[in-house]
Formats: structure tokens, C-alpha cells, sequence
């Protein structure tokens, strides 16, 4: 049975913050397929091509018939310990920290055995289910637990040092204006996050939603405005140290190519929220929660960028948009290589068209604030990187990676009617 | 008035004087600009007025370690500023109406405060009538050609959400009627006009007809305008005099700028 | 394809000689180089040759990193015609054997100087292990990384399981080795182990406890490999290898580890020595851990798949005993001295068949089996091998 987490005591102000450490990230090309795939927290594994042989460890060559073509699919997950062993004594100065630290060997209905980590409610040579989590390096590694679910069981230590789970976490959402603010609030309220700060941009204009997302249980409404440097410094400064999960939500969005706006006033506020918004609250938030990364239960875990998924090819129709989004979307991959060192995820959330004003004129299908809140918290769950939410957005990142060309031409083709 | 005037040199140097000492009061009516300084709404499809934003170049470290300085952005019209006639469509065709070619002697004059504080106290919709200018100018005398006009409102004692206002229906602030502006520029031909509030016009000042009268009438006639004033509690009805010196940009439609008035203090040694 | 089935050929005519260990340490500031280089230069000068007229030479190492073999020719001043570098670790020196005798057999080279060594700086166990190899790196190592520990703790659980050994099994095996390596002075383990000790001591990686682990120490060993009749002329102790065989991963459909390559080629081994599990009068495993010297004392055939446990309850593998085994303490007692571990055995039972063997001899051992295991190359040993050898009394 896994011991429910508690609410963290207060930090000793007198001890020094664990400094994180990481289990080893050295990886050779085809492993890191496992990153990949637990990026999306799918459970895949090569398969030969040619013989259909299920792969394991990654390799070069299948080991059955030579042949190279080995891609990665997603297999079945299941299957039964055969050994296990608590490791009491680790080379590795992350495992030595957390020891003793449970891993077996599972046999996998698939074929292959695997070495992975073990959930503590896992029995002596039970059926588990295995996923393919990243572990505090970012690396994809095999976790084995309870084929049926246990209570409790997203609390298992070994299991939370692969996720964000944001219970008991404090959480920061950086734009209360936005319409999916009370949504997301809600969310993780739901979700037994300990504070759910709120960023308030210009308080000296009001908007509809404040009351209600004012009156969500544990938010507390922050002034925070993006493209306001000082303004992010200042409360970087109040809540950096505690700031466990950051959710980077707000937006600029308006309709407009290149052509059809005639100016770059739109593009350049587009610039400020969307891309340097992400860059300052980096630059202030972001050595904190990297500092914080072991700090203990409620450890610095997340950080969660909301992106449009026409970052990945661009949507004429709000062009510029899409490109303030690309320009995200590669500014949010140098964070997370910045912020591995201190195992902190970067997650970013894609979306197509949101049911919002900006969107108002677009057919369905969009993504509700709710549809999109609970993405968010069940991909911290998971302890993703990158999560796509709704039907455009899956669509899209299908058609992405089976052809980035064919992409474009089929969206421009799309604008063109 | 007298024609007894002191030569040129005389009068400014005893304008030296009265400055050192005290008898002459420069007060300064401009907001600080300061990054959560409300700024005019426009509905969001339309480009917005930027906020002043301000980023650090250096601070005598490894970015250049003995100055600092800041690089900052705004909209022309942001903070205390100034409306030149290019601003509105009204004043589009106004030769020299960009802020870099009005002729400088146009930034310092005169200037007159009619005082709304307590009928804008009492409802933030108040408006400056011609009916309250006659009233004015029965007690304080016609309003002279070539003058600043003020509306004092205590607007600028507001905080946060109460500046402007918005409420569904969007901005309620004080402001003055169509009238009030004909009158104002085209019987009593004034300089500008300056307000306490976002803008020269009321909150509600779009379902006039024209909408945006201050705009209109004033950018029409090739006059001026001052926003976001401060501390106008400060002058008196009439005797002082305002300099407003715009920044000189290229093509600018305004300016936030450093406004000070020129106050005679009687009782100061 | 067909393949056309052919005897093996014999090594008739070749011996292996000068057996060589260098003492141990735990701890050394020196190189594998060094290492290697004490060890040879003691194996050459046993039996009298100049190391410029050595024309064979095999090494075994793992710290000699960015040098190989082709390194070590120059910097040992060696000019051979005949270099091997053998990267099995526990089974090289098996491997080494085999590779070296054809050598000599077909005329390659007169003298094969087999040479294993490494040194063990205070860290350089922890950087070995994390990238040891490409599996263990991208599919054990980021799992606690408990390096073999942890992959011998989940073999010897599910053995465990499947076979109902006990942990004092696994503790007879290891208290015997202590027993023999008191006797040897040269063994990093030098106070007497009692089976309760053996079960009271701290947990490593459950089920494997401190005394199931080998020490890593700095070491090295060395034998010779040449015709009879030069080893006759120099006059030193030779012995006959009879039978040899290796394999490399074998049986990869099976789950987890319950049993090597030995399996396979058992039969071969006795049939091309002319023997039966009788006529070995101690043998040598490869014991990185208990389990696996375990499953080799039922892979080559001393009892049935699953009757180790019984096996070792019912014999006394002491020097003196029933069953003697490991007789210079093994790696358990002696220490590992990283690729050197494949040699222990290999050497120990060199001296023991030409009765050379001083304070550990086991009386009358004519015929010793030999067996080596290495490369944990992701969840089990990858190489196997096994040899038979006799002195000339046998």
C-alpha cells in the first residue's frame, strides 16, 4: 500500500537546499527513442520491420534477422515480474540519495524482458503494466506498476520523481486576464495544489472572470505582466523560491498574416507575450526553480508553456501568430536543456484553435479551457514534455511527422480558399 | 494689462529671481512613467496605445561595468503627453501639424483651470457645458486668446481600476461637451486644451456627435492637447503659465513629456 | 546451409606455464600498464626469455583506455608477430587459452604471453560502470545504478525463486572460499568468515549482502602458452590442456539468466578431455557472485539444472574438502582485479596441476576444470567458457 503524501513542512530555513542530482544521462542514439516516446508518455518499443521481432534494449540491428529498419512502436505494455532487488548501494549519487530504490525484471507479454523501476504496490512476481517515463535526467526509463490501480499510488516516492504531480505543489499561472485562466485555476485546485498563484497584468482595468477566479479555493491574484520585465523581476523576487510548477499561459493573439496587416504592431506584441514574455520569465523564474529541482516533496517540478501547435507549421490565417508560437517553440527547447541540469520538465501544452474571442468566427472543433486544463494536470501527472490537446492539434503533429512539406502546402492550400 | 513692459533681459532676469526665490513656483503636472500607468483601451481588434516598458541595457556590470542605462518603450501617447493636430483625422491636413514642426513658441503660454473637481466627485460622467465656461469666466474674467485651457477633475488622484473606469459599457470619465469645445477654440481661439484624465475627451466621449469632440475640435483648428496631467489642485484659475515641450519626432502624432507650470506665489519672499 | 561436422583437433604438444600473480592491492595510483608490465616481466623471466625475443602476446584489461594491445607493444618495448587483445573479462582467460594455443599449434609464434591487469583508482569503478557498455548504459545503469550488484541481486532472486535456494546456500559457497583464501597470503581477505557473519551482514542490493560481493582491488596475473617441449628445455612445471570450449550469448530467449553458454558445449568439453565430472579434482569457477558459481557447478555437469543448493549443502568445497573449489579464495576472497578476475582461476589452476600451488595445494589435484563468465553486457553474462587441464601425472 503506498503512504499518501502529506503537505510538506515548512523548510528549515536553516538547511541547506538539496542541491539536485541526476541519474546517469548518457544514452546512446537509438535509447534515445525511449525519450521520445515518454515525452509523450507512450509505451513504445522498436519492432523489425521485415520479422516483426520486438526490440529491447535499442539497437542498431535486429537481432533476429540483421535488419536495420527498426522503428519505434508503440507495444503492448503489459506483462509480469520475473525478479526484482532494492538497491541499497549506488555508484550514482542520485540513486545513493534515494535508496533504497526498488527495480526488477519484467517479462513483457511483447517478448523482450526489461529492466526497469518498480512501483512499491507491485507484488512478488505480479502483473504489471509498464510505462515509459522521463526520469529526472530526461531520460525515457520503464516503470512497473500494479496492473490494476492501487489508492494512493501516484504518491509512491519513486513514482513522484518522475512526474510533476502538482498535489501539494505551488503553482504559478501567469495570466489571470485570460479567458482560460479560471479553468486552469480550478484545475489545479482540484489537482490539491497547496498555492495557485495568480498573474494579474494591468490591474487598473477589470475583467469579467476576477471574482469567480478570486474566489477558487487557494489562489491568491498577483500582480505579474510579461512584457513588463520589472513586473516579473518583483515577483520573481516575492515567489520565486516557491514556485514548484509554472504554467505560462499568457497569450497574444490576434488574426493577421503579413499582407493583410499592413504593420508590425500586433507581431511585435505578439513577440513580447508569446516569445520574450517566455524569455523573462525565465531569466527570473527559471535559476530558482533550478536551484529547486530536489528541494524535497515539493521540489521545483514543471514548467508548462501553452503553444499553438501551428508552431510546428504555420497557419496563414493567423500568421504571424504561428510565428511568434515557432519562435516559442524553439525558445522553450533551450530551456529545457537549460533547466535538466536541474531536473525540472519543461512541458509544452499544443493546441489548435481555442474556444476563445480570438477564435470566435472558426469552426469547431476547439479546445475548451476545461478540455485544456485537464491536459495540463494530467500531463504533469505523467511528467510529460510534450502534450497535445485536441483533435486539430493530434491531427496536425500526425501529419507533421509523416511530411513537414506536404504540411505546409496543405495549410497554405487551406488559407487560400 | 500694461504697456509698461520691462525690456526683454530685465524680465527674465527677474524671472531668474523669482524662480531662485521661490516667488515664481515651477510645478510639475506630469506622472511619472511608470510601467502599470493606465493607458487608453481601445477594443482589442484595434492596435493599442504600448505601455511603457523599460529594459536594462547595463547596471555597471559585465554589460558594461562603470554606467547604466535603460532602453525604454512607449506609444506617443503614453503617460503624460501631448496630442498634436496629426492626431486625429480632423487635423490631418493642419500644415506643421506634426509634433517636430510646431513652432516652439506654441509649447509655453498662459493658461487657465476650470474647476470640475467637485461636479466630477459627484459623478464621473460630468460634463464641461459652455454654461459652466460662462460661469467660470463671469468670476476669473473671458478666456484669452493663445491660452492653455485645464480642466481640473482631481482625476489624477485616482488609483488602479478607479483611472479609467471601464465598466461594460466602457470608460466613464469626466469630460467636456461638442459645445464646450466650439466654444473653447473657435470663439475664444485657446491654445489646447489638457484634462486630468486618459484622454482630453470623457469616457463615454465616442456617442457624442462628432465622437471624440476634444479631438475633433481642438486637431481641426491645429490646437493642441495635454493628458494624464497631475497635481492641476496645484495652479491657480488663472496667472500661470505652462511649458509642454513635446520630444521632436520625426512625423509624431505626440509625445509623453515633462509639463510644468509657472505659478506666482504672492506671499513668497 | 549444411555445415560439415569435423572433429576438433587436440592441443597435444601445448602447455600452458610460469603462472604468475602479482599481489593485489585495494587501492592503486598506478596504471594497468604497470600492472601488466610487473606481471609479464615475471611470467618472461620464469622462463628465460628477453621480452624483445617474446614473439606472442594476448592481453586482457580494462583501464588501459585510450591503449590497447597495439599501445602496450611499444610501451613495453615488445616486438611480437602475434598480438591479441581479449575483452571478455571473466572469460578471457579461457579465451585467451584458446586463441593463443592455435596460435602456437599452427607455428604463428613460439610463446604466447598471457597477460591480464588493472588498477582500481578510488574512482574508477563508478566510471567503468556507467559506460561499461551501450546496453548497460542505456538499460541497466539508469535503473539505481547498482552496477552488477544490482543485475546478479535480480538473477540470484528469481533463481531464488524458481529453484528454492536459500541465502545460506549462497553463504556455504562464499564461507568455504574465505576458508581457502586464509591460505593464501596474497589474498586481499585475510580474517576467518562464519556463516553467520555471512548472513548478518548489511544488504547491498536484496538478496545480495556485502559477502556476496567481490572487493574491486588492483592486480594482475599472467601464464605462458608454448610448445612442451620448450617448457621441457626450460625446465619449469607445464600443464596439459585437454579440452576447451566458449560460447557468447547463448540461449538469448530465455527471460532472465538461469544458465550460461556451458550448456551448450558441455558435452564437448568432456568428451574431447576423455573425462567425466569424476575425474576433476577441483575446480575453478567464475564467482563475481555466489549464484553464478553456483549455476556453473550445475552447467558443467557436477548435479542437475536446480540441485545446486543441494549440491553445496551436501559437499565441502574447502581445499581439504569433498568438492574443492575456488582454492586460492577466488575473487569473493582474493579480490577482482577487473579483467584479471577471468584469470584467478586460470592461473591458481596451473599451479595447482603442477602441484606448484604452496599453501592452497589441494593434495593429488592432477585435473582441474576451469570455467570463466564475463561481460554483463545489459542483464546477464554474455561469454562463456570452460577448460579442462592436467598436469603431467594425470
Amino acid at each position: 500500500m503506498t503512504t499518501p503524501i502529506v503537505p510538506p513542512p515548512k523548510k528549515d530555513p536553516q538547511k541547506r537546499t538539496r542541491v539536485p542530482t541526476r541519474p546517469s544521462e548518457l544514452r546512446s542514439r537509438a535509447a534515445l527513442g525511449l525519450a521520445a516516446a515518454a515525452a509523450e508518455g507512450r509505451f513504445m518499443l522498436q519492432v523489425c520491420t521485415e520479422c516483426g521481432a520486438v526490440q529491447y534494449p535499442p539497437r542498431d540491428a535486429c537481432a533476429a534477422c540483421l535488419s536495420v529498419d527498426l522503428p519505434w512502436k508503440d507495444v503492448s505494455p503489459n506483462g509480469r515480474m520475473i525478479a526484482e532487488t532494492a538497491v541499497r548501494t549506488s555508484t550514482n549519487v542520485y540513486f545513493r540519495e534515494r535508496t533504497p530504490w526498488r527495480i526488477g525484471t519484467v517479462r513483457l507479454d511483447a517478448g523482450p524482458s526489461v529492466m526497469c523501476h518498480v512501483h512499491g504496490d507491485v507484488e512478488r512476481g505480479g502483473a504489471v503494466r509498464i510505462i515509459n517515463r522521463l526520469d529526472k535526467s530526461g531520460q525515457g526509463v520503464f516503470f512497473a506498476l500494479p496492473s490494476e490501480g492501487t489508492p494512493a499510488m501516484e504518491d509512491d516516492p519513486q513514482l513522484r520523481e518522475m512526474t510533476c504531480d502538482p498535489k501539494f505543489r505551488r503553482v504559478l499561472i501567469t495570466d489571470g486576464r485570460n479567458e482560460n485562466a479560471v479553468a486552469l485555476a480550478k484545475a489545479f485546485s482540484d489537482a490539491q495544489a497547496s498555492i495557485i498563484f495568480v498573474g494579474e497584468a494591468e490591474s487598473w482595468r477589470a475583467y469579467p472572470h476576477r471574482d469567480t477566479l478570486a474566489a477558487i479555493p487557494n489562489v491568491e491574484i498577483l500582480p505579474l505582466d510579461v512584457t513588463d520585465t520589472q513586473s516579473v523581476t518583483e515577483l520573481a523576487g516575492e515567489i520565486g523560491g516557491k514556485t514548484d510548477i509554472l504554467v505560462n499561459n499568457a497569450r497574444f493573439v490576434r488574426p493577421g498574416g503579413i499582407m493583410d496587416r499592413g504593420d508590425t504592431v500586433f507581431a511585435r506584441d505578439e513577440m513580447e507575450v508569446n516569445f520574450l514574455g517566455l524569455m523573462r520569465l525565465a531569466q527570473a523564474f527559471g535559476p530558482a526553480m533550478r536551484g529547486r529541482g530536489a528541494d524535497g516533496q515539493n521540489s521545483a517540478a514543471a514548467w508548462v508553456n501553452l503553444l499553438s501547435v501551428y508552431a510546428y507549421s504555420n497557419m496563414p490565417a493567423f500568421g504571424a501568430f504561428s510565428a511568434s508560437n515557432a519562435a516559442a517553440h524553439s525558445l522553450s527547447q533551450c530551456l529545457r536543456a537549460e533547466m535538466r541540469a536541474g531536473g525540472v520538465r519543461v512541458m509544452n501544452v499544443y493546441t489548435g484553435p481555442t474556444d476563445d474571442a480570438w477564435h470566435q468566427p472558426l469552426p469547431p472543433p476547439k479546445v475548451a479551457p476545461t478540455a485544456l486544463a485537464r491536459a495540463i494536470i494530467a500531463g504533469l501527472e505523467d511528467g510529460l514534455e510534450d502534450v497535445f490537446v485536441g483533435d486539430v492539434a493530434k491531427d496536425l503533429i500526425e501529419k507533421w511527422r509523416a511530411g513537414a512539406k506536404v504540411l505546409e502546402r496543405e495549410m497554405t492550400e487551406a488559407a487560400g480558399d | 494689462m500694461t504697456l509698461h513692459a520691462p525690456s526683454p533681459s530685465a524680465l527674465l532676469g527677474d524671472l531668474a529671481v523669482a524662480l531662485a526665490t521661490g516667488t515664481i513656483e515651477v510645478v510639475d503636472l506630469t506622472h511619472t512613467l511608470d510601467q502599470d500607468f493606465p493607458v487608453i483601451v481601445l477594443p482589442p481588434e484595434f492596435g493599442q496605445c504600448g505601455r511603457f516598458r523599460m529594459e536594462e541595457i547595463s547596471a555597471y556590470d559585465h554589460r558594461g561595468p562603470a554606467w547604466k542605462w535603460h532602453n525604454f518603450t512607449c506609444c506617443e501617447h503614453t503617460g503624460t503627453h501631448f496630442d498634436a493636430p496629426s492626431h486625429w483625422i480632423s487635423g490631418r491636413d493642419i500644415p506643421n501639424g506634426n509634433v517636430d514642426e510646431i513652432p516652439v513658441e506654441r509649447f509655453i503660454g498662459p493658461v487657465c483651470v476650470i474647476d470640475c473637481s467637485e461636479g466630477a466627485t459627484a459623478d464621473e460622467d460630468f460634463e464641461l457645458t459652455p454654461a459652466i465656461i460662462e460661469e467660470w469666466e463671469a468670476e476669473h474674467g473671458r478666456i484669452p486668446e493663445g491660452t492653455w485651457v485645464l480642466m481640473r477633475t482631481d482625476w489624477s488622484k485616482r488609483r488602479g481600476a478607479d483611472y479609467l473606469n471601464m465598466r461594460g459599457d466602457g470608460a466613464h470619465s469626466p469630460g467636456p461637451t461638442p459645445d464646450a469645445m466650439k466654444l473653447l477654440v473657435h470663439e475664444r481661439g485657446i491654445r489646447g486644451f489638457g484634462t486630468e484624465t486618459v484622454g482630453t475627451d470623457a469616457g463615454q466621449g465616442s456617442h457624442y456627435t462628432p465622437p471624440y469632440p476634444a479631438h475633433f475640435f481642438l486637431h481641426g483648428a491645429g490646437r493642441y492637447g495635454l493628458q494624464c496631467l497631475n497635481n492641476l489642485d496645484r495652479l491657480p484659475a488663472t496667472g500661470a503659465m505652462l511649458i509642454a515641450t513635446p520630444l521632436k519626432i520625426k512625423k509624431g502624432t505626440g509625445s509623453p513629456l515633462r509639463v510644468v507650470a509657472l505659478v506666482p506665489r504672492e506671499g513668497a519672499v | 546451409m549444411t555445415r560439415s561436422s569435423s572433429r576438433r583437433l587436440g592441443y597435444d604438444g601445448i602447455v600452458l606455464a610460469a603462472p604468475v600473480t602479482v599481489p593485489y592491492q585495494r587501492f592503486s595510483k598506478e596504471t594497468a600498464h604497470w600492472w601488466i608490465a610487473r606481471a609479464l616481466r615475471e611470467t618472461l623471466t620464469t622462463a628465460g626469455i628477453a621480452p624483445r625475443e617474446l614473439d606472442g602476446f594476448s592481453v586482457s584489461s580494462f583501464t588501459l583506455f585510450p591503449d590497447t594491445a597495439v599501445g602496450l607493444t611499444q610501451h613495453l618495448g615488445l616486438t611480437p608477430r602475434w598480438l591479441d587483445h581479449i575483452p571478455m573479462g571473466g572469460a578471457s582467460g579461457v579465451a585467451a587459452v584458446r586463441r593463443a594455443a592455435r596460435a602456437v599449434q599452427a607455428g604463428d609464434a613460439d610463446v604466447v604471453a598471457c597477460v591480464s591487469g588493472d588498477t582500481n583508482h578510488v574512482d574508477s569503478f563508478r566510471r567503468m560502470l556507467s559506460s561499461f557498455s551501450r546496453f548497460a548504459q542505456d538499460a541497466s545503469y539508469p535503473y539505481g545504478s547498482g552496477g552488477p550488484n544490482a543485475c546478479f541481486a535480480l538473477l540470484t532472486d528469481h533463481y531464488m525463486n524458481a529453484y528454492g535456494a536459500m541465502r545460506e546456500d549462497f553463504g556455504r559457497i562464499c564461507v568455504a572460499q574465505r576458508d581457502n583464501a586464509l591460505k593464501n597470503p596474497h589474498a586481499i581477505m585475510k580474517s576467518p568468515l562464519t556463516l553467520e557473519q555471512y548472513m548478518g551482514a548489511r544488504m547491498i542490493s536484496d538478496p545480495i549482502a556485502l559477502f556476496d560481493c567481490v572487493m574491486p582491488v588492483s592486480g594482475a596475473e599472467a601464464f605462458l602458452v608454448m610448445r612442451e617441449e620448450d617448457a621441457r628445455a626450460t625446465g619449469i612445471p607445464y600443464a596439459h590442456i585437454r579440452s576447451t570450449i566458449e560460447r557468447h550469448n547463448a540461449f538469448p530467449e530465455d527471460a532472465i539468466q538461469m544458465r550460461g553458454g556451458w550448456v551448450m558445449d558441455i558435452d564437448e568439453l568432456y568428451a574431447m578431455a576423455g573425462a567425466q565430472p569424476d575425474d576433476i579434482d577441483l575446480l575453478q569457477t567464475y564467482d563475481d557472485y555466489p549464484v553464478i558459481s553456483m549455476m556453473q557447478i550445475e552447467d558443467l555437469g557436477f548435479c542437475k539444472k536446480g540441485e545446486g543448493p543441494e549440491f553445496v549443502r551436501a559437499h565441502d568445497l574447502t581445499i581439504a574438502g569433498d568438492f574443492p573449489h575456488n582454492v586460492s579464495g577466488g575473487q569473493l576472497s582474493a579480490g577482482q582485479a577487473g579483467a584479471a578476475g577471468g584469470f584467478i582461476g586460470l592461473v591458481e589452476a596451473i599451479r595447482q596441476v603442477t602441484g606448484t600451488a604452496g599453501p592452497t595445494q589441494v593434495k593429488d589435484a592432477r585435473t582441474a576444470m576451469v570455467s570463466g563468465f564475463g561481460m554483463i553486457n545489459f542483464d546477464r553474462g554474455v561469454c562463456s567458457g570452460a577448460a579442462i587441464i592436467s598436469g603431467d601425472a594425470a
